[in-house]
């Protein structure tokens, strides 16, 4: 299998030929390589692709599945309970990363991993051990692995955390797969073997080589170093499996396909600006392949051998190489990158009994659903052990209930401030940009407090989520100051797009504050069509449901002059109605703080 | 099982703040942690792990678990070093300077220290288990995704890192120890931001960036793969590099506190530091101590205006007192600043 071969045919044959290369080039090196991300609904395609796999991997390695609520202690390692309890001493037990050592770990539902546990992974990863410290144990385990991310997210923003992408190499999608699609050969797991062994006595690189992927990840506006990192090693690779020490051009223009394309954010003809404005050397990336850097050539010591111009060949075999829909596949991930921000995770209520600081133990009563924290019982227990006659000598731990210690938490109480813009024409008129300024402001003392913020607009037909709950001021200034104005004013759509984000964020644990902008104006209906009076019932309505979730709200009007419409529906919200007619920020921001829950009143769970 | 070869610091390609922060906090362990902000794939945690390999040894009390200095003060300590010391046959043993790891998910327990379980339940002893503060005592406690840290740990390591001791009161243990430790912490912007009282307690700031020219790009790829090829041959290739920084690091450490400095550049960081209006005394401290170690560093004698200009910036960029929403220019007003002091 080559790039050329793989190219032709319909898409769907092109991606699981794809798939398959990809799936053979990880075999070979899966620690080396990081991993996959699969994308893809549970189907046929993917069984195939996960069972091909099992085939593929010599015999004897591990090959395990990592739930998408696996604990750390599991993840990483800890205490064995049982065997800590017969055994009266601790007992640690390995964690189901270091179990795959020397294997393949599988995540699944990777787009809801939470931001904690990524970076657990992407530590593992990094060194090739599972470093642990807790409940009493210190443990180094090697740990090398690779990782198979299973996706399965619908919409171009739910993805895995961007540690986990930047550090895995291949990211194949299966949805355009059709089922009399499958079933080429894929190769067979001798062919593995001999490649692994062809790979451990790798011969040096051409430096052209090194030179073509790395600027062509530059022409395609890659930033992270480790992708032409791992795009050399996937190269690598596919020279191994075709029996090969010496990498080639090919391997490398290949292996920029499979690795480089999927991360790029600009086409190789868009001569858009690099980033950084202030780096002269910029290659003007077009498709007569740009002159190489003379700081470069002047570098080059150990090419001798290779002809002059292999980097510009290089560069036209990667471009030869890229997928034709590559500019439409950016377009799309960078439309999907703007809203997909600081994601909390998958909103398991579990993670709350673990979060927070520590109160210490309570002791008595184990209810069923509170977490007996062993160590610490353990610890209760010790200094009693003579004296309930186990004696020093005998082999069981004697634990009475007095012992139990309960795992408690006491959280600061989180809160997320959302706010709900009106950006229609009308509001547009009336001040946007001062709104705007207030939401600044806001979100500086949010800064400050470490609390959450949301964004959400609504304007034209419906409201639109421009900033999911985060803590990242950059994105939200970023956000905000994008924030365009225009078109109709679908009230009714802005508050229950407010009350669907406030729900969520109480299911996680986190006390929502509305803040809600607008003239009050309404004349979009629920249904998207234009009409004030419907309009107007429509925003009762939805304020109505609104006032059922009990949620702190304030009702901003932004309107020339106060108007009774405005005081109906804030009491309608079981909102404090605000009426800013010379709207000032700084009085906003003031009276919004003074709405929003107070910090100190402490929440515990047992 | 192999162990884990560390790759060489001087291999690290270009990236020439971060190292030199994390000289001056070896050089001069008192200036307080360095904060290193930065992309992914930066090499963040490859310089804090090449540095532990880097390091010079250390002479510490033979048996003492805190691995107390000899020459120290030792009334502190818990483990009796006073008494190890004077008694006969006791001696000194040299260790590596630590760099411990502190990993996310750590519980309190490890970090702190606790009850020895074991000890405990199979002999019926009361005994203190050193957690990781007193595996880093003397050395550095580097933390990667800082801001991903419990803010309860945080406070806690903040709290220990400002008093130089950690005191645990729990399960009947009553245990102070000695733990002064250089903080690194480490983190990426786009995660989430840190609170400014934390900023504050870091000495250093540094920001790390992708290579931007094509040439360190593709020099960056080159070493790493000659690394993964053959690892025991590339760090044998860098020994001598690594050798000179670490005969530099241990000649600056002899030479730090002999530093002159002359009263017009004390001054010269007083008027910096005004016209920044960075917060508080730290930032001026901070300035001349990170000044005088790189001057150990370089081999000179006395204190002169370009070594707080080399430093200026790492010291007072995370100090501003900043709007938050103006992003980056943070380093554009100190530079400003600093052509305004030094040009009068």
């Amino acid at each position: 299998m080559t790039a050329a071969t793989t190219r032709d045919g319909a898409p769907g044959a092109v991606a699981w030929a794809d798939a398959l290369l990809a799936l053979a080039l990880f075999a070979v090196d899966p620690a080396g390589l990081g991993g996959v991300v699969l994308r893809s609904g549970p189907g046929p395609a993917r069984d195939l692709w996960l069972e091909r796999l099992k085939q593929l991997l010599p015999a004897g390695v591990p090959l395990r599945r990592i739930p998408s609520h696996i604990a750390d202690d599991r993840l990483l390692g800890g205490l064995d309970l049982a065997a800590s309890l017969a055994a009266g001493r601790p007992v640690a037990q390995r964690g189901l990363l270091a179990e795959c050592d020397h294997g393949v770990a599988i995540l699944t539902m990777a787009e809801r991993v939470e931001t904690g546990c990524a970076a657990h992974l992407a530590a593992v990863l990094d060194l090739g051990e599972a470093v642990i410290e807790r409940d009493g144990m210190a443990m180094r385990l090697p740990a090398r692995l690779g990782l198979v991310a299973l996706d399965e997210g619908l919409t171009p923003d739910e993805q895995p955390p961007d540690p986990l992408l930047d550090r895995l190499a291949f990211r194949i999608e299966l949805g355009s797969v059709r089922t009399d699609e499958l079933g080429r050969a894929a190769s067979s797991p001798n062919t593995i073997t001999s490649a692994r062994l062809v790979l451990a006595q790798a011969a040096p690189v051409d430096d052209a080589i090194i030179e073509g992927l790395c600027e062509a990840a530059e022409m395609l506006g890659i930033i992270s170093p480790r992708a032409p990192i791992l795009a050399l090693r996937v190269a690598r690779a596919h020279a191994a499996i075709q029996g090969r020490a010496q990498v080639t051009t090919e391997d490398a223009a290949l292996a920029a396909r499979l690795v480089l394309a999927p991360r790029a954010t600009r086409g190789p003809a868009e001569t858009a600006p690099a980033p950084d404005a202030d780096t002269p050397d910029n290659p003007s990336p077009d498709a007569a392949a740009p002159p190489p850097d003379p700081t470069n050539q002047a570098e080059q010591d150990t090419t001798a051998d290779a002809p002059p111009n292999a980097s510009e060949m290089m560069i036209e075999a990667i471009q030869a190489a890229l997928p034709d829909d590559l500019l439409a596949q950016i377009a799309a991930r960078n439309a999907a990158k703007a809203r997909a921000a600081g994601r909390g995770g998958g909103g398991g209520k579990a993670k709350s009994a673990r979060r927070g600081r520590p109160i210490g133990s309570r002791t008595w009563d184990l209810r069923p659903g509170d977490r007996l924290n062993l160590v610490e019982t353990l610890r209760a227990a010790a200094p009693w052990q003579i004296l309930r006659g186990g004696g020093l000598g005998a082999t069981r731990v004697q634990v009475r209930q007095q012992d139990f210690r309960i795992r408690r938490f006491i959280q600061d109480p989180e809160s997320t401030t959302i706010f709900a813009v009106d950006a229609s024409g009308s509001s547009a008129l009336n001040r946007l940009s001062e709104a705007k300024g207030a939401v600044e402001l806001l979100l500086a003392k949010a800064y400050v407090s470490r609390s959450r913020v949301a964004l959400i607009a609504f304007r034209g037909a419906g409201a639109e989520l421009l900033l999911p709950a985060t803590r990242s001021l950059t994105r939200a200034k970023r956000q905000l100051a994008d924030l365009p104005g225009g078109g109709g004013t679908p009230l009714a759509a802005g508050i229950d797009a407010a009350r669907a984000l406030a729900e969520g964020e109480k299911a996680k644990q986190r006390t929502p504050l509305i803040v809600l902008l607008t003239d009050g104006k309404a004349n979009i209906g629920r249904d998207g069509a234009p009409g004030r009076a419907a309009a107007a019932a429509d925003a009762l309505t939805a304020a109505q449901a609104f006032r059922a979730g009990g949620f702190g709200a304030v009702f901003v009007d932004t309107s020339p002059r106060p108007q009774p419409d405005g005081d109906r529906l804030a009491r309608a919200m079981g909102a404090v109605y605000a009426p800013l007619p010379f709207v000032q920020a700084q009085a906003m921001a003031d009276l919004i703080s003074e709405v929003a829950p107070k910090r100190g009143a402490a929440r515990a769970r047992g | 099982m192999t162990v884990r070869i560390a790759y060489p610091f001087s291999a690290i390609v270009g990236q020439d703040e971060m190292k030199l922060a994390l000289l001056i906090a070896a050089t001069d362990p008192g200036i307080g942690g360095v904060m290193v902000f930065g992309d992914r794939g930066t090499g963040k945690s490859t310089a804090v792990r090449a540095l532990a390999a880097l390091l010079p040894p250390l002479k510490a009390v033979d048996g003492c678990i805190y691995h107390c200095d000899p020459k120290g003060d030792l009334a502190h300590c818990d483990a009796a070093c006073a008494t190890r010391l004077a008694g006969k046959g006791r001696k000194t043993v040299p260790i590596a300077t630590p760099v411990v790891d502190l990993p996310l998910g750590a519980t309190e327990d490890r970090l702190v220290g606790a009850l020895d379980l074991e000890a405990a339940l199979t002999r019926g002893e009361k005994r203190f288990e050193p957690g990781l503060l007193a595996r880093a005592h003397r050395g550095f406690l580097y933390i990667d995704e800082v801001n991903l840290l419990e803010d309860h740990l945080v406070d806690l390591l903040l709290d220990v890192a400002a008093s130089g001791e950690n005191v645990v009161e729990r399960e009947g243990l009553s245990v102070r120890h000695p733990a002064r430790f250089v903080l690194i912490g480490s983190g990426n912007p786009e995660e989430g931001e840190l609170r400014p009282q934390l900023l504050d307690r870091f000495g250093l700031s540094v920001e790390v960036k992708t290579p931007k020219t094509l040439a360190e790009r593709v020099e960056v790829v080159r070493r790493r793969d000659a690394f993964d090829r053959d690892p025991k041959a590339f760090v044998a290739a860098w020994a001598n590099a690594d050798a000179e920084v670490r005969d530099r690091l241990l000649a600056a450490k002899a030479r730090v506190a002999k530093i002159e400095t002359p009263d017009a550049v004390l001054e010269s960081a007083s008027r910096l530091c005004m016209a920044t209006e960075a917060d508080g005394l730290r930032g001026e401290l901070t300035i001349l101590r990170a000044a005088r170690a790189l001057a150990a560093l370089n081999g000179a004698k006395t204190l002169k205006e370009s070594h707080i200009r080399e430093i200026a910036t790492m010291a007072l960029r995370h100090r501003l007192r900043r709007n938050p929403l103006d992003d980056g220019g943070s380093t554009i007003r100190i530079e400003r600043a600093m052509n305004d002091t030094f040009a009068a």
